[in-house]
């Protein structure tokens, strides 16, 4: 069984801008990950597995809708909270944040923001304490980074509406109970709905032999003529602002947890080469392998600093979609880097399922296409400082 | 029945540890601080689960210690215990805070005082044995399991390789050791619950302390390990005789 040995690493002492009960909370996740998590999920990851006994602690440490009003059964806590358990999560593996991430931002946020009272009565409480999991149906097949042009759609018939169509790269699909999708009614119009397991013509075939996000599971949403009914609709919201919004929310929440992957590969290879020996001394007295090192805790820190500065935006409703693709960006491709380094300092050990950076290292090459892609970010960027679009 | 459960500051095992003012303080900054891992692990969650099995009393929490120590108690909080009493001094010595625990005690209607086996930052085990002879109480240590029987406890003590069943009439104050219990983590509802929980800020009784830190001094840096070539057994003879001095 694996034997977690994780330090926390906080050179700029970050730690002073955050409350005690920040502290707590992450403490508190990296206890329930350091017990619950790493020592199983190596074994999951390797048999494509998603540990579904772990859906119980994730809603006893609050990663089910952090930020939702207690009255729906959330936690009510600040941006920075949800950040920091996002964080902890992703420390112990990406695919684990990605379902937090999806049953928080992208199917609780929506409905919370964009339901009904009763559709929020009815689905929020289940999906904080677990009893029910989420999926976020926009991608499809032929349509990942351009949503608008997504064919599913809907078919007004009176009680209800016809849905058809199909959602791709779906997390939590192949057991999801409920899906919020989101699909074009007869006049182009993008809609947001919860569609139900158990509705007829409505199916969730997993996607298999991915080298990445193992311990995640990963399907599409497939409707065939099926019957909504229109009480399941979100009554307002209408246009790509209603999933892009959910976007926004879930990229923050990544822009922490990459900090999270960053850090334990960091840590793990700081670990190693002060204890490996080559030529009679630790590999890490070697300059190139020190240049890694410190190259590694230098942007950690930067990103520490950005990610912290956002949230403390966040909190003030005043964060931008385009600050948040920059922290995304920056962060995930900041993590991804790292633990190629960080294998290398591994050498051929790196490779192995003994220590966590080959799973980090091939789970972030997900994490940084997923949720908008490390280039249509920068456009993001380019076209927030430019006032010109390079995409439309 | 109510339980007070002991809880104690100390630096995280990971903390680099230095000295200030002339070797003479304990170089606090930068230090993150934990509930000593005896008292939250094994006094506390046993003092829950005693609260849970009986379905009755209060599970209240006491550490000397200044409005900073507010972080480690609410972390206790959100663990589950009831509420928490701080007295507003700096632990000066075990005799100073077992005293501040005692006069505390005194005044409540406790049967059980519960403290960890030794703190992880002087190691004294001390506090326990001082709190119960200033109560006048039984006193059992180290505890690796507790059960309490109507007005009775019932104790498992392993000492030099031995496990000693004991019993002793409560009133009384236990020191838990391993075996006791299990580690819980907060979970988020804990944590919520936690920030409404009451706080009684008691300022310190008056007592002397009786210790005072002369000085401190880092223990001697462990030297490396010497390998002996297998067939050169006199070397290591030698080594064990002259150098370890343990033969």
């Amino acid at each position: 069984m694996h034997t977690d040995k994780y330090q926390h690493h906080d050179y700029y002492l970050m730690d002073e801008l955050l409350t005690d009960e920040h502290k707590l909370i992450r403490e508190t996740v990296r206890s329930w990950v350091k017990k619950e998590l790493s020592p199983i999920i190596e074994d999951y990851a390797q048999r494509a597995e998603f540990p579904k006994q772990l859906v119980n602690g994730l809603a006893d440490i609050g990663a089910f809708g952090p930020y939702i009003p207690t009255d729906y059964g959330g936690q009510g806590l600040d941006q920075i909270s949800y950040g920091i358990i996002m964080q902890e999560l992703e420390r112990g593996d990406s695919g684990i944040r990605s379902t937090a991430s999806v049953q928080s931002s992208l199917v609780m946020y929506p409905i919370y923001t964009f339901g009904s009272e009763e559709q929020r009565q009815k689905y929020l409480p289940k999906l904080a304490t677990g009893e029910w999991i989420g999926s976020f149906g926009l991608t499809e097949p032929s349509h990942g980074s351009d949503p608008g042009s997504m064919v599913t759609h809907i078919k007004d018939m009176g009680d209800y509406v016809l849905l058809n169509g199909a959602k791709m790269w779906i997390s939590n699909a192949p057991f999801c109970n409920l899906a919020v999708v989101w699909a074009k009614d007869e006049n182009g119009v993008i809609r947001g709905m919860v569609v139900e397991r158990g509705m007829e013509g409505f199916s969730t075939p997993e996607t298999h032999n991915k080298w990445s996000l193992r311990a995640s599971a990963t399907g599409e949403l497939v409707f065939d003529n099926v019957k909504v009914p229109k009480e399941n609709l979100f009554p307002d919201i209408r246009g790509l602002k209603g999933p892009l919004s959910c976007l926004n929310s879930a990229r923050y929440g990544i822009a922490w947890g990459a900090i999270g992957a960053a850090l334990d590969c960091y840590d793990t290879a700081l670990r190693y080469a002060k204890e490996r020996i080559q030529f009679n001394k630790p590999l890490a007295s070697f300059q190139l392998q020190q240049k890694k090192l410190a190259e590694m805790i230098t942007e950690i820190t930067k990103a520490q600093l950005l990610t912290w500065r956002l949230g403390v935006l966040k909190n003030e409703n005043r964060a931008t979609p385009a600050q948040i693709s920059m922290a995304k960006r920056n962060n995930v491709a900041m993590a991804l880097h790292i633990a190629r380094e960080a294998r290398q300092i591994l050498g051929a050990m790196g490779i192995t399922g003994e220590y966590s950076i080959m799973r980090h290292s091939m789970n972030l090459e997900s994490v940084v296409t997923y949720e908008g892609t490390h280039d249509i970010h920068l456009l993001i960027t380019g076209m927030d400082i430019t006032g010109i679009s390079a995409f439309q | 029945m109510n339980i007070l459960v002991c809880i104690s500051k100390v630096p995280d095992t990971t903390s680099k540890i230095a000295f200030t003012d002339n070797n003479t303080r304990f170089d606090s900054s930068n230090v993150q601080y934990i509930v000593n891992p005896s008292d939250e692990w094994y006094a506390l969650v046993r003092a829950l689960e005693l609260k849970e099995q009986l379905g009755t009393g209060k599970v209240s929490i006491i550490t000397v210690g200044l409005a900073e120590d507010d972080a480690i108690i609410r972390k206790a909080l959100a663990i589950g215990a009831d509420d928490a009493i701080r007295i507003n001094a700096l632990p000066a010595d075990s005799f100073f805070v077992a005293s501040q625990i005692a006069e505390y005690a005194k005044t409540q209607d406790y049967k059980l005082v519960l403290t960890g086996k030794e703190t992880i930052d002087y190691n004294n085990a001390e506090v326990g044995g001082m709190v119960a002879e200033l109560l006048g109480w039984e006193f059992i240590t180290p505890a690796n399991k507790l059960d309490v029987e109507s007005d009775k406890v019932r104790v498992e003590s392993e000492l030099g390789g031995e496990i000693l069943v004991l019993e002793a009439p409560m009133p009384v104050v236990i020191s838990a050791a391993k075996g006791m219990a299990d580690q819980r983590i907060p979970n988020m509802r804990g944590i919520m619950a936690a920030r409404t929980k009451p706080i009684t800020v008691v300022e310190p009784f008056n007592v002397a302390p009786l210790v005072a830190i002369q000085k401190f001094e880092m223990p001697p840096a462990k030297a490396g390990v010497k390998l002996v070539d297998p067939e050169n057994m006199e070397e290591l003879v030698r080594l064990l005789h002259d150098e370890a001095k343990v033969i």
